[in-house]
């Protein structure tokens, strides 16, 4: 089609051969529009184009900054945490031993009181019953004292007749036989002691 | 290649006339479009919405669309203007983005169907953002050196014995002066030029093989079709390349402005 065009400008202008040169030397419309599209592109790169992808481009680096900054951050918190719930674990490991440590220490303190206490129930009970024991062997010997005074009086009375009647008299021989008879049996020793209690 | 006599038949070479299509608008005024204009308006249309609705559905996370926007635009940040003008290249960067993408978008149309022509193959594009990088590398360099500074920086290179300057200070002058945007210029639409002749070669070739001539001859349209593809393919190459060199000559020009030392 150009080349007909071509052919169609020559025939309309004969004898008119298009210069070589003339390629090299622009037509006023020529420079015109090319000014004009020049001044369009301009206009377009330099107000429209440009300045938005700079204003993307800025706010994606900002963006990717900030967010290397904020996994910055998150790291070192949860390194903080980390120390943190560590030393709490510590902290509470601590408290527990000191804990067990307390309550076995007051374990200790409790078993050796109740022994104590124990210890001194039996002792109080063994003092009770010794003592009971000691007060039922003197009313038991005193009893024994009256009714074998009374027995070996009678006895003696009745070997010997009236002549002991004096009560005054009677007693005192009674205790002095009485006397006689407890040395002997101390004498005797512990044997007849530990029988009798 | 023989052109073939008589109306509408035969082989046309493409010629140079494929660059100067009839207007069909506002003839004879500046504001006259013809059919390569309206493939430069439909670029800008299409690069400028593609950008514009990629910056409107900006979000933090990108989706598809925005990675591939961003991409391309990281290619010019990083790849071009960092690496060639380390600290300075925040103050140059929308310069250059629009330079990159424009060029590119407009050499891309080469090889759209339809549209069939780079639209900086016309010299009007590449000079107009070749003035705009001569301007703006004497402007930002004079106003930092002053201009003498500048002029002293650019045309007398300092360690070099007096008597050389005669030698030296014309070539630097040109080089500042004419060289460096022309070529600039030049280099874009030279290499846009010969793109599409060829490729129109290839595919006008094709054409007349297959319709056109006789026998064997329709054999060789498999060649010629074949070559097409290829060069289309490397069109594709050459316009990407075409736009990173330009933008990245443009970054060096300006950073040799404002940098101390050369």
């Amino acid at each position: 089609m150009r080349i007909l065009d071509a052919a169609a400008l020559l025939a309309a202008e004969p004898g008119e051969e298009v210069k070589g040169v003339n390629l090299l030397i622009p037509a006023d419309y020529d420079i015109l529009w090319s000014i004009v599209v020049a001044v369009i592109i301009g206009f377009a790169f330099y107000r429209l184009v440009l300045p938005k992808f700079t204003a993307v481009l800025d706010e994606r680096t900002e963006k990717i900054e900030g967010g290397i900054a904020k996994a910055e951050n998150a790291q070192a918190e949860a390194a903080a945490a980390l120390a943190e719930y560590h030393s709490q674990l510590a902290e509470a490991r601590a408290e527990a031993a000191r804990i067990r440590e307390d309550a076995r220490a007051e374990g200790g303190a409790i078993v050796a009181e109740l022994r104590s206490k124990a210890s001194d129930d039996a002792a109080r009970i063994l003092e009770n019953a010794q003592r009971q024991i000691e007060a039922e062997r003197q009313q038991a010997s005193v009893a024994l004292r009256a009714e074998v005074g009374a027995l070996a009086t009678e006895l003696a009375s009745r070997i010997v007749g009236e002549a002991l009647a004096d009560s005054a008299r009677q007693s005192r021989v009674i205790d002095r036989f009485l006397d006689e008879l407890e040395a002997t049996t101390v004498e005797s020793g512990a044997a007849s002691a530990s029988r009798e209690s | 290649m023989i052109a073939a006599s008589g109306e509408g038949g035969g082989f046309h070479p493409p010629s140079i006339a494929e660059f100067f299509p009839a207007a069909f608008a506002f003839e004879g005024t500046p504001f006259e479009m013809n059919r390569i204009i309206l493939v430069r308006l439909v670029a800008t249309a299409v690069l400028v919405a593609l950008f514009v609705v990629a910056a409107r559905r900006a979000q933090l996370v990108p989706g598809r669309g925005q990675n591939v926007a961003e991409m391309a635009l990281d290619f010019v940040r990083v790849n071009i203007a960092q690496e060639t003008m380390g600290h300075n290249a925040k103050r140059f960067l929308p310069m250059l983005t629009t330079i990159f993408f424009a060029v590119l978008a407009m050499n891309l149309t080469g090889v759209v169907p339809l549209l069939n022509i780079a639209s900086t193959s016309l010299i009007g594009m590449p000079l107009v953002l070749a003035a705009w990088v001569y301007v703006m590398y004497l402007a930002v360099g004079i106003k930092k050196f002053g201009l003498g500074g500048y002029l002293k920086n650019n045309l007398l290179p300092p360690g070099l014995p007096p008597v050389l300057y005669v030698l030296v200070t014309p070539i630097e002058a040109l080089q500042v002066f004419v060289f460096r945007p022309a070529t600039l210029a030049l280099r874009l639409t030279a290499n846009m030029i010969a793109g599409h002749l060829i490729l129109v070669l290839c595919f006008g070739a094709t054409h007349f093989f297959l319709f056109e001539a006789g026998g064997a001859l329709k054999a060789a349209a498999a060649l010629s079709l074949t070559a097409g593809v290829a060069f289309t393919l490397f069109e594709v190459l050459v316009a990407g390349l075409q736009a990173y060199i330009f933008t990245l000559l443009a970054a060096v020009y300006l950073n040799m402005a404002v940098e101390e030392e050369h």
